[in-house]
């Protein structure tokens, strides 16, 4: 019997080998070789997902062998609730970057796709490890193809984006990397499970979580750490953008749940106001920027700012609720931003330019495109119905119960804030993606719009087909979230119960 | 019980949505489909995919009224405790939050249910007249379902979130629709606004819904009902909650402070102004103060609050109009003004009174907005009724209709606003919530509403025409799909009432009917005595006040004279602030808009995101890369250098080991 979680983790890169022995100017091939992998991947994926057994709260579809004996580190996978969500997110965006990168990348074709799999190895590796070393493998492995990725197809300042993106995510990595080897010198263990068991001295806690969180709070972004993000995306190509938009920033928050929380239990205790904080700081901080943006590919990048800010309040007020409408506001997030990042790259692909300024009435030019727009926009500000709502209203419920609970004992009406701020973000995410629509699709069409002349304006079928299905999960989730919630409250019931 | 037909009631206008907007959105697919295939002309496509939307949207919001209907008539063989309800499924499940798509049809959600898709039946039969040949006719019956069905949602919603759906869906689609005709920038900005000042009331709406779960545990209307009567939650609690969940109702309703976006909001097709912006969606605040009337009883300070806004917006927005001169802005703000009377209603504990107006309001205002329609309309596009006069002769049935509106409004009896207004004056003056002042305040209001009203109709239907001649000339009674619709309006607007015959006519053994058919879901506070003494002194004053103001209408603009610019030059600062609407627009503009983009500009943006954060993060690159290029020159390979810095490095070393072993 073959283990699913090893066949998804290794089937990416036997893709990325077969592609190397593709003839290099046959593009055609290549491009369909990539998609059928990556459908088979995701194919792969939905079996694990549906065969998931929601009632366990554990790791399921476990794999494990003895990597490095000698120093008794093993090479071990499992999936249990919330990586679940992720590897299915991971594995449905791949198959739409790569349909959405076809024909549009000639330069070293092949060399794109194989980079695409094995970040895809990445991804899923990082979120199916349940050993600490093996984490931090992948972890680091995501870098170098995103690097690349920004590096090769980016645009004019790539190289100053993609310099800045890895330097800082290494400045992160290594703090980590101290407190790796700082555990496993003191606790001579890295699996998950172990570590789960043993409880640090409080001091020694909140320096490992610190260091921990630095290098998860670089890789969200947190507030302050957040500046190499509008950098890396408006420089990134499409396939680089959606990626690090949809699945890359939630290897931060992921680490947070993962890792960061149930491991240092009391240090989380400890820092819990102040990140709180933040995250509210992130919220309204990343909606304001997002009002004076003159670039569009940088107003979605603040906004997710914004919207990842929804997702550690969540997670830090460590209550069902927020716990999880923050996960599945990752899964959202993933949607949307990527959505909206891959219409952005089309217009770009037609126009060559990313300035709200150089649009206006392009609803006319372009019906179609701006009806897709409009809906996923709609699920980025979560409006009901939508999967965006569920996620950040559950987050609200959280965060109000925190403040609620937080109230009963300090009597100071001050503790409601967080929630406050926190809903004000409705008003000002609609702000800005209200006047982003007005400026590009309302008003006369642009001259230089109405002038040129561009073949294919509006969406091609191609284009429709890798909407669709972000369009069909943007209601399904927003309708019926009990489905893909279901799954993950178990294993985040378990979370919370080592909080009380 | 468990009615799974409700669902019907959804589901027509639901299809009716995908229909119409598969039309549109695959417009241009289908039209070169068509003329390869079967070689239709332009002309030919557009007219029959128009006639096949006006079709299909007309149709389902009818099949839905029908549905209504009948399930109405099934509440009313059930007995009075008794509503029909169905659980589609379950949406949110965590913790303790169990929400459903659940929909409960009882007597009161019974009576929007009809307003909503009756009224709406019929705006939609106008509509076909009114956007005949416009190249979106798809689109906007496309909205104008999904208007419906959201519409519907909200008031068949059995817990405070399904409500916030077609809450902040009707939003969506006032939002859509206010911005139909996009590319004309001000419209598109119109609807901004709209959706953003409703969304500023939205965060209030989910503020309150939030706080009531955190009390209770429970976010169903019947469980809160029943929590709140038993519970002994601090009353401040409450009122906290009650006033949170009002600040929704304020931006959905327009009152005070959130009421700008409605005059704004004409910038949609007149249809959508009757439908969205007078009959239906504005009333959902009332509505939602209605459902949850016993959370309001509970907190009385609430309920002063609500009253004081209520008489307040009815009185502030009736003095605007009384100076305006575009058609529909007028018809906004007496509109604002009418909500007003409603929530006053609700906050002297009068509900019923305030469901009362807001069923005759529906009838006698969107037949408003269609005459308006059919006016401009029937002017080639003119707003303007100072460039209006004399259209009585030309357009008929509109003058007659809109007069038995006017009659309406102004609070003539035995028309259907006289009948509502009535009751809610007399509940102002007269309930153990009503004071005096209250009271007072709404009779001027009602005073300056006929006034309004008639200076509309006198400029508009009277006297000389001032369009100038080629325009007069064209000027032609609308098509009959619109006009029937008027009649039909005109028709409600006059008889409406009659389900709501004043108390003070018991003697003739007509019935109560509204109170008696809400009296098992909603509660009203009765009258005081003197309440009870004072009650036909107001009626008198009520029919009072609406002869007072067609008389003075009558005086300055029914004859030739020059009175209204004499008073005007009289009182030119009074005229100023009036015709420039209390400076509202521009205050907030100056305390709100203009410091939230300096703030974000200047100092996030400029200040702290470039100036501090990034600038510190280039700052570490740029200074390590200088340092290594200074500590490059230390390393050039000159053997005596090296020595050199061997003997400093040796220098330090022994004076540090010195130090330390001291």
């Amino acid at each position: 019997m073959i283990n699913f979680t090893m066949l998804i983790v290794i089937l990416p890169l036997i893709a990325g080998l077969i592609l190397t022995v593709l003839p290099k100017k046959n593009e055609k091939a290549i491009e369909w070789t990539s998609l059928i992998f990556s459908l088979l991947i995701f194919i792969i994926s939905l079996q694990i997902f549906l065969g998931f057994d929601e009632a366990n709260p554990n790791y399921q579809y476990t794999f494990s062998f003895p990597w490095i004996p000698q120093w008794g580190i093993n090479f071990s996978l499992g999936i249990d609730g919330i990586s679940l969500l992720l590897i299915i997110l991971t594995t449905f965006l791949m198959p739409i970057v790569i349909l959405s990168s076809w024909k549009h990348i000639h330069k070293l074709t092949r060399e794109y796709y194989i980079l695409l799999f094995i970040l895809e190895t990445a991804m899923i590796g990082t979120f199916a490890a349940t050993n600490l070393f093996v984490f931090f493998i992948f972890w680091e492995m995501m870098l170098i193809p995103m690097f690349l990725i920004i590096g090769i197809w980016g645009s004019d300042e790539r190289i100053y984006a993609t310099v800045k993106f890895i330097l800082y995510t290494a400045f992160g990595s290594f703090m980590m990397l101290a407190a790796i080897i700082y555990l496993y010198t003191h606790v001579g263990t890295l699996e998950f499970q172990d570590l789960g068991t043993i409880r640090l001295d409080p001091t020694t806690q909140l320096y490992l979580f610190l260091a921990f969180a630095l290098a998860f709070a670089i890789k969200v972004p947190m507030f302050p750490f957040h500046t190499w993000l509008p950098a890396a995306h408006v420089e990134a190509p499409t396939a680089g953008s959606v990626i690090l938009a949809g699945v890359l920033l939630k290897m931060g928050t992921y680490g947070f749940i993962r890792l960061a929380i149930p491991l240092f239990p009391d240090a989380v205790m400890q820092c819990m106001p102040y990140l709180i904080a933040l995250s509210v700081v992130a919220i309204i901080y990343g909606a304001l920027v997002c009002l004076v943006q003159t670039d569009i590919k940088k107003l979605i990048a603040y906004s997710s700012i914004s919207h990842l800010g929804y997702v550690m309040l969540g997670l830090l007020v460590l209550n069902q609720y927020g716990v999880e409408g923050s996960v599945l506001q990752m899964v959202n997030h993933g949607i949307s931003s990527a959505g909206l990042f891959l219409l952005v790259g089309i217009l770009y692909q037609r126009y060559h330019t990313r300035e709200i300024a150089s649009y206006s009435g392009m609803a006319q030019v372009m019906p179609k495109y701006a009806t897709i727009f409009m809906i996923i926009a709609l699920s980025s500000i979560g409006l009901p119905v939508t999967n965006g709502f569920v996620g950040e209203f559950l987050v609200l419920v959280g965060a109000f119960q925190y403040s609620r609970d937080f109230y009963e004992v300090s009597r100071n009406i001050l503790t409601f804030l967080p929630a406050i701020f926190a809903s004000l973000g409705m008003v000002l995410s609609a702000l800005y993606m209200l006047s982003l629509v007005e400026k590009v699709f309302f008003g006369k069409v642009h001259e230089k719009i109405a002038r040129g002349h561009i073949p294919h304006k509006d969406l091609t079928h191609r284009e429709l087909l890798y909407f669709l299905p972000l369009i069909v999960l943007i209601f399904w989730i927003g309708v019926y979230p009990h489905y893909f919630l279901n799954k993950a409250s178990g294993t985040i019931a378990l979370l919370i119960a080592t909080f009380k | 019980m468990q009615t799974q037909g409700l669902v019907y009631i959804l589901l027509f206008p639901l299809i009716g949505t995908f229909i119409n907007g598969f039309l549109s959105f695959f417009r241009n697919d289908l039209k070169t489909y068509f003329k390869k295939n079967f070689q239709w002309s332009a002309e030919k496509f557009s007219y029959t995919t128009n006639r096949i939307s006006a079709i299909v949207g007309v149709l389902a919001v009818t099949l839905s009224f029908l549905c209504g209907v009948w399930y109405f008539f099934e509440l009313l063989n059930l007995s009075s405790e008794n509503a029909l309800s169905y659980t589609l499924l379950r949406w949110i499940h965590t913790g303790a939050l169990d929400l459903e798509f659940s929909f409960y049809f009882d007597h009161l959600s019974s009576i929007m249910v009809l307003v909503v898709t009756g009224v709406g039946s019929l705006i939609h039969l106008y509509s076909v007249g009114y956007m005949h040949g416009d190249p979106g006719v798809s689109r906007y019956f496309a909205y104008l379902n999904l208007f419906i069905v959201a519409m519907l949602m909200l008031v068949l919603g059995n817990n405070l979130l399904v409500m916030f759906i077609g809450w902040e869906g009707v939003g969506l689609v006032s939002y859509l629709l206010i911005s139909f005709w996009y590319s004309d920038i001000d419209k598109a900005k119109a609807g901004k606004k709209a959706f953003i000042v409703n969304r500023m009331g939205d965060v209030g709406f989910v503020l309150g819904a939030l706080l009531l779960f955190a009390l209770f545990n429970t976010m169903n209307f019947s469980e809160l009902t029943q929590s709140i009567e038993q519970s002994a939650v601090p009353v401040g609690y409450i009122t906290c909650a009650a006033l949170l969940l009002f600040f929704g109702a304020c931006g959905k309703s327009a009152q005070i402070p959130l009421y700008v976006w409605l005059p704004d909001a004409m910038a949609g097709p007149t249809p959508v102004s009757a439908l969205i912006h007078a009959a239906t969606m504005v009333t959902a605040g009332v509505y939602m103060v209605v459902r949850l009337s016993p959370l309001y009883f509970a907190a009385p300070y609430a309920m002063n609050v609500i009253a004081i806004i209520g008489a307040a917006t009815a009185l502030f927005a009736a003095t605007i109009g009384l100076v305006q001169k575009d058609i529909k802005k007028i018809l906004a703000y007496s509109t604002i003004s009418q909500l007003g009377f409603m929530f006053l209603a609700c906050g002297v504990g009068a509900p019923i009174a305030a469901i009362f107006h807001l069923v005759t309001h529906a009838f006698f205002k969107a037949c408003l907005f269609l005459g308006a329609g059919s006016v401009i309309h029937g002017m080639g596009g003119e707003q303007d009724i100072t460039r209006m006069g004399g259209l009585k002769h030309k357009m008929p049935v509109t003058f007659w209709t809109f007069l038995i509106a006017i009659l309406a409004i102004s609070g003539f009896p035995p028309f259907s606003g006289f009948m509502s207004k009535d009751e809610i004056l007399v509940a102002a003056f007269g309930t153990e919530y009503g004071s005096m002042a209250l009271g007072i305040i709404a009779v001027i209001a009602a005073l300056f509403t006929s006034l309004y009203m008639f200076r509309l109709f006198y400029l508009t239907f009277l006297g000389d025409n001032r369009s100038g001649h080629k325009v007069y000339e064209h000027v032609h009674e609308s098509p009959g799909a619109m006009t029937s619709v008027l009649i039909i309006l005109a028709g409600l607007a006059m008889i409406g009432g009659f389900i709501g015959i004043p108390h003070l006519f018991s003697f003739l053994a007509f019935p109560n009917l509204i109170e008696e058919w809400l009296e098992p879901v909603v509660i009203s506070f009765p009258l005081t005595r003197h309440g009870e003494t004072l009650s036909p002194l107001i009626m008198l004053v009520s029919v009072g006040m609406a002869f007072l103001g067609l008389l003075i209408a009558y005086i300055f603009y029914g004859r030739k004279n020059t009175y209204a610019e004499n008073l005007r030059s009289l009182f030119q600062t009074t005229y100023q602030l009036l015709w420039h609407k209390y400076f509202v627009d521009e205050i907030y503009h100056k305390l709100i808009v203009r410091p939230l983009y300096f703030i974000s500009e200047r100092i996030l943006f400029n200040t702290i995101e470039k100036g501090g954060i990034d600038w510190s993060v280039d700052f570490a690159g740029r200074f390590s890369k200088t340092i290594s290029r200074k500590s490059l020159k230390l390393q050039q390979g000159d053997i005596q250098y090296y020595l050199l810095y061997m003997i400093i490095g040796l220098i330090i070393m022994s004076v540090v080991i010195l130090w330390w072993v001291q």
